[in-house]
């Protein structure tokens, strides 16, 4: 029951690896699978630690600041709440701070700000009804571009094949005769 | 195939030529307000003065709300005696006109009371908490509230005495 080895059942288990089947056992992990396995381990723990942020362990000024960076600053040209300067954006940091406070939540704190200003408060639409061409449109023009680019690479492969395809034509015999004599020359 | 390749420009290209002229046909000034043909929300001013007046006293009364700042030239300017004049005209008819200050200095805000000798009440709003409350995103707004506390219409700009006279008509 060393490093990585484990008994279980009477027969040795790799924490990874592969089964071996003439031993029984599965192959003690080599340094690649405990690389891949740590770095799985680390894109969980980053995917899950991203996904629960919002919920747990974020201070009262860090979920103003990411609230605030959700709304657009009124006052300005394309700037949020949160990387505004202006008053009126002070203002509302504030507003959502002490709504944060006094207990509401991020989506209430929305919610607010959409029934007075209409959803253009938002800097990102809600994933809903219309609003969905402006999430998957670029997804689309995406998979659109990547459909013409591999369209295009087929098509140059494809005719850049076709002369191979074709039967080529004899060879002249003067020059056979001529290569046989370099060939010859060369001692091949 | 062939036909197929002579349609794929006009596709690509409707939709982006459509967006824009929706794009060119709207004001990306004008910001429709959610606010318009729904309850005004509840204030309590505290004018300069020292008077205090909120929207539960105001209850059957037709409310002229206009959102100003002593810095906003000329709009400001501009509309502040067509305010006065309508407050005067209407004032015994069961209107009311109200001024709220907003990211100003009390002083200009003062000076500017008595530059163009506004009797109607007028309070700041130290906190934008009822400039953030009405969705207001600059100066000069004004919020035509009806006599069941309705907000009947929203301007943004400065107001004329016969944009003022013509709404304020419509909520008597």
């Amino acid at each position: 029951m060393r490093g990585s080895m484990f008994q279980v059942g009477g027969s040795k288990l790799g924490r990874s690896g592969t089964w071996h089947p003439e031993l029984g056992t599965r192959n003690s992990p080599t340094k690649g699978s405990r690389m891949r396995n740590t770095f799985l381990a680390l894109l969980i723990v980053g995917v899950v630690g991203v996904w629960l942020r919002p919920a747990v362990g974020v201070g009262l000024e860090e979920q103003t600041q990411l609230l605030a960076a959700e709304l657009r600053c009124p006052v300005c040209q394309n700037l949020s709440v949160g990387d505004s300067p202006s008053e009126m954006a002070n203002q509302m940091r504030e507003l959502v701070r002490e709504k944060l406070k006094n207990g509401e939540s991020p989506e209430q704190i929305r919610a607010y700000f959409v029934s007075r200003y209409g959803e253009w408060i938002l800097l990102a639409p809600k994933r809903q009804g219309f609003n969905w061409v402006a999430w998957l449109l670029p997804f689309g023009a995406i998979l659109g571009g990547v459909g013409v680019i591999g369209f295009v690479v087929r098509r140059s492969v494809s005719r850049s094949r076709a002369p191979g395809d074709a039967q080529l034509p004899p060879l002249d015999p003067r020059y056979a005769s001529r290569l046989q004599a370099e060939l010859k020359e060369w001692g091949q | 195939m062939a036909t197929w390749k002579k349609l794929i420009v006009p596709i690509a290209i409707t939709p982006i030529l459509l967006l824009l002229a929706y794009g060119f046909k709207t004001n990306p000034r004008q910001v429709p307000s959610p606010l318009v043909g729904n309850s005004a929300p509840p204030f309590a001013l505290s004018s300069f003065d020292g008077g205090t007046t909120g929207l539960e006293q105001l209850r059957g009364t037709a409310i002229v709300l206009n959102f100003w700042a002593s810095w906003c030239f000329p709009a400001c300017f501009e509309e502040a005696p067509a305010l006065e004049a309508a407050w005067r005209a209407y004032k015994d008819r069961g209107v009311m006109v109200i001024g709220v200050d907003i990211q100003d200095r009390e002083a200009d805000a003062k000076a500017f009371i008595e530059r163009f000798k506004l009797s109607f009440p007028n309070g700041p709003d130290p906190q934008g908490r009822m400039s953030i409350d009405y969705g207001v995103y600059g100066v000069p707004e004004t919020f035509f509230i009806n006599r069941e506390g309705k907000i009947h219409y929203k301007h943004v700009g400065a107001l004329t005495k016969q944009m003022l006279q013509g709404k304020i008509e419509e909520m008597l």
